[in-house]
């Protein structure tokens, strides 16, 4: 039985980990100040996160959470780490900033730096690069979080595809509205078991 | 020039989203890429995107691109050069 050997929430501008409250910054209410907090906590130095959408950026920091003290690398063949993630959105929050930027044919000037991140699966390369993971990738877009599928799916990358460690979860962003909820799957170490009813209970605390 | 050159610096770090970044530590003969601010290829993008729509500016040549946003310095003189 594969294990859950950490957790993180992101919601309602706070941070938990592990069901600790780790960043408390409701007193703020933009998104992009806090991402930058939550940044800021964990120290740090990767100047390509401020060129991130928020999607990406939510997941980058998100994976930093659920790793800094657990450097999965020296245990793990990079080829052994996957990535699977979902929400239901997709990258609508910054295809919308994108088109702004070309819905005025008098004004027309689409930007790069917003194009490459107008498909959800960025976000898993962002982690990839950062972390150095070459493992199995997937971003599925879902109405709504589906723990069966999403365990049935990284049960089968652990059994079958030579995976030894994913980092999964959920991160919606959606112009105000967001969330993210991450953990770290191994296959055997961590205090919770990797079942459906446990996925759904980190998302729903 | 100059102040052309400090207007860059402020249009970049905006565009780019250099945070921690201060025009003061731009230096306009530093190189914007490699080893000088660390720019990338969609960087470079967002630099042709922002002659175009500030200052009306369109490379006649793609090769052109090198030399003229190897700094803000050698911007600038593209754009005092070619603006009418």
């Amino acid at each position: 039985m594969s294990r859950i050997s950490s957790h993180i929430r992101i919601e309602d501008f706070k941070v938990w980990k592990n069901d600790e409250l780790i960043l408390d910054y409701s007193e703020t209410k933009e998104l992009n100040k806090f991402l930058k907090a939550i940044y800021k906590l964990l120290g740090m130095r990767y100047m390509k996160f401020f060129k991130m959408d928020s999607l990406s950026k939510m997941g980058l920091v998100g994976a930093e959470l659920l790793l800094e003290q657990n450097p999965i690398m020296e245990k793990y063949q990079a080829e052994e780490i996957a990535v699977v993630l979902a929400n239901s959105s997709a990258s609508l929050d910054v295809d919308r900033k994108y088109y702004k930027t070309i819905k005025d044919a008098d004004n027309y000037f689409p930007s790069p730096g917003l194009f490459v991140y107008t498909l959800p699966n960025i976000v898993l390369g962002e982690i990839c690069i950062r972390n150095g993971f070459k493992g199995e990738n997937a971003f599925f877009v879902q109405k709504e979080l589906d723990s069966n599928f999403i365990y049935k799916y990284n049960e089968d990358l652990l059994l079958q595809k030579d995976q030894n460690a994913i980092i999964s979860g959920w991160i919606e962003v959606n112009e105000s509205s967001y969330k993210a909820v991450m953990y770290l799957i191994e296959k055997e170490e961590g205090e919770m078991e990797h079942l459906p009813n446990n996925i759904k209970n980190l998302f729903l605390t | 020039m100059d102040e052309l050159i400090e207007k860059l610096k402020v249009e970049i770090i905006e565009v780019l989203n250099l945070e921690d970044i201060e025009p003061e530590d731009i230096d306009e003969k530093d190189s914007l890429f490699n080893e000088g601010l660390g720019l990338d290829s969609i960087d470079a993008l967002e630099l042709i995107v922002l002659l175009n729509r500030n200052y009306n500016l369109r490379l006649e040549k793609d090769e052109d691109g090198i030399k003229v946003f190897y700094s803000v310095e050698s911007m600038a003189k593209y754009i005092t050069e070619h603006q009418k």
